[in-house]
């Protein structure tokens, strides 16, 4: 693995996309890496685009700034691509991973010209159908897993599965339906 | 045994607050602190803390409460930012001037106006003259260490004067990073018991706290309270060798990064700090001969090691997230300034207004002034001292 990895995250406001920048930057401490999760800040209010970060790598980073050449974007909601232009500044060896039920390749031409890899996830139906909520962020927060590759699926789903047993300790079912969600979304990632 | 852990700048002064377990803390919510009463509030609903949570209804309230509660003996500490920190003004000094170590956590983000919620540090340096002590934090870590040695050097008798604790609001009040955290017990025995000499309630020796002073007086306790600042400095010295041996990290009034051979330099306080240390380690490999001074301790200004960290540098970027609107730079220029006055050999000193309500400080904007220092270092004084860093034209 390269040095440092940079992720910005698209989202709207209350789609959990900041949830899942701190999901993520957990879930690579707790694999022993040295992590940042911020949200920009502004007047957010719901439904409004909103941006969030990470950096994780073996060293401690003393970078404070925004990520503008990142090496993955993830796009939590699909109408984004026609009002941000969220591949800027992306890396084209990098990827973006868009929450879509449509095949990577339909999605190129409304990407201003990127060139490199695209990867789709359904991750609402996924929500839907495992947590019985079209929330996206845990089926996109394993997408982002397996497509980095920053962290083993395995260990990744163990520690998973330790934080959610702890945060809904007393409501089991979540528990499953959060763990089968993430699982699907491991194998169904396309591109 | 240190504690890996990641939390939020916020979450890490909550959680120095807990293990501190003051006696009250009177807070009024302010964006980006109002997490830290949030947390510790629920420390004091848990029963982890014994401590009086007084829910005021404005920050001048909350800073009354904080005097008197300092004033009758016990701990207190609140968190604030911005407008919080204004509304505080009047009490501020009264907290200091009555020589009342109140620890306060100041989330920095720019006083209005227009109405601006990101950070700067135009909140505390605002409040640089009204006698409180001032330390500042490169990230959560920072944060952190600084909380735990607030009480210690404010409390200390020969200071005995109010510590505000600065660190960046959202950049690293909102920002999970890894960090290291103590014990509970080491941070307990660390900070000790607040027993004052004389206070409020003490039954052998009641007295008033606060009452007019009069011409008589006055200047003689605004005195005390100078030497009592100037008596900060070996405490806070002090308080770090001790910090040092519980925690293996090194404080002292700044860093020094790489400044042993440095030609040219930056000086700067917060999170930025960080960014600029990448610069510096850029420069480096291109084999230029970068150093950077990041400032903890800004009130006791350490003027006389700051001449000295910089005599040997041929020019330096003086880096300012607040400007005094004096019209010939901002309050960290003035003072680095003033202190190499007395250098024999005085090296170029300019000043940049940067990342002022939230604006974002990249390498790219921190290399362009480094880029220009060089220009100055070979040509000598440049055209103009006083700059704005990433601002479009």
């Amino acid at each position: 693995m390269q040095e440092m990895t940079e992720i910005r995250w698209h989202g709207r406001g209350g789609q959990g996309a900041k949830t899942a920048a701190l999901l993520l930057a957990d879930v690579a401490f707790n694999t022993g890496k040295y992590v940042q999760g911020f949200p920009e800040y502004g007047p957010e209010r719901m439904g409004a685009p909103i941006t969030a970060f990470n950096r994780i790598s073996d060293v401690r980073c003393t970078i404070h700034s925004n990520i503008y050449q990142p090496d993955y974007v993830v796009v939590v909601d699909e109408t984004l691509i026609a009002s941000v232009d969220v591949t800027k500044g992306l890396k084209p060896e990098g990827a973006i991973i868009i929450n879509s039920a449509k095949e990577p390749e339909d999605l190129r031409a409304s990407l201003s010209g990127f060139s490199g890899r695209i990867c789709t996830i359904d991750a609402n139906r996924i929500a839907e159908e495992c947590i019985g909520r079209p929330i996206p962020n845990t089926p996109m927060l394993a997408a982002v897993v397996k497509v980095s590759q920053l962290l083993d699926d395995e260990a990744f789903l163990k520690d998973m599965e330790q934080s959610l047993a702890h945060k809904f300790a007393s409501k089991p079912q979540v528990i499953e339906g959060n763990l089968k969600a993430l699982k699907r979304s491991l194998s169904e990632v396309k591109g | 045994m240190a504690i890996r852990e990641r939390m939020s700048g916020n979450e890490a002064v909550a959680y120095a607050m807990r293990q501190i377990d003051p006696d009250v803390m009177g807070a009024f919510p302010i964006t980006p602190s109002t997490e830290i009463p949030q947390y510790f509030s629920q420390y004091v609903a848990n029963g982890q803390v014994h401590t009086e949570f007084v829910a005021v209804e404005s920050e001048h309230s909350a800073m009354s409460c904080c005097i008197g509660a300092q004033a009758a003996g016990g701990r207190a500490v609140t968190a604030t930012s911005s407008a919080g920190l204004a509304l505080m003004w009047e009490m501020l000094y009264v907290a200091a001037s009555s020589r009342l170590p109140i620890t306060l956590s100041c989330v920095n983000r720019a006083l209005s106006g227009p109405i601006n919620i990101n950070n700067d540090h135009s909140d505390s340096m605002g409040a640089r003259d009204s006698g409180w002590i001032q330390l500042y934090a490169e990230n959560n870590q920072e944060a952190y260490d600084n909380f735990c040695m607030a009480m210690r050097i404010g409390e200390h008798k020969d200071v005995r004067l109010p510590v505000m604790c600065c660190q960046d609001g959202f950049i690293t009040s909102h920002a999970i990073e890894n960090i290291e955290l103590l014990e509970d017990e080491i941070v307990k025995n660390f900070v000790g018991k607040y027993e004052p000499e004389n206070y409020l309630l003490k039954k052998e020796n009641p007295l008033s706290v606060g009452p007019y002073d009069t011409v008589a007086y006055y200047m003689e306790h605004k005195k005390q309270q100078a030497e009592a600042m100037k008596n900060a400095k070996a405490v806070i010295l002090e308080v770090a060798k001790d910090f040092e041996k519980i925690s293996a990290r090194k404080y002292s009034f700044f860093e020094e990064y790489k400044m042993d051979d440095a030609e040219v330099a930056m000086v700067i306080i917060g999170s930025s700090a960080g960014t600029a240390k990448a610069v510096v380690d850029s420069l480096r490999e291109e084999g230029i001969k970068a150093g950077l001074i990041k400032i903890r301790v800004f009130r006791p200004f350490p003027a006389s090691e700051i001449a000295k960290a910089l005599a040997h540098v041929k020019a330096a970027a003086i880096m300012d997230k607040a400007d005094s609107f004096s019209g010939c730079g901002g309050p960290l220029f003035a003072e680095v300034r003033s202190a190499c006055y007395g250098l024999d050999s005085k090296p170029v000193l300019v000043n940049y207004i940067y990342g002022l309500g939230g604006r974002d400080v990249v390498t790219t904007d921190l290399k362009k002034a480094f880029n220009k220092l060089l220009e100055y270092a070979k040509k000598g004084a440049p055209e103009e001292t006083y700059y704005h860093l990433g601002v479009r034209e």
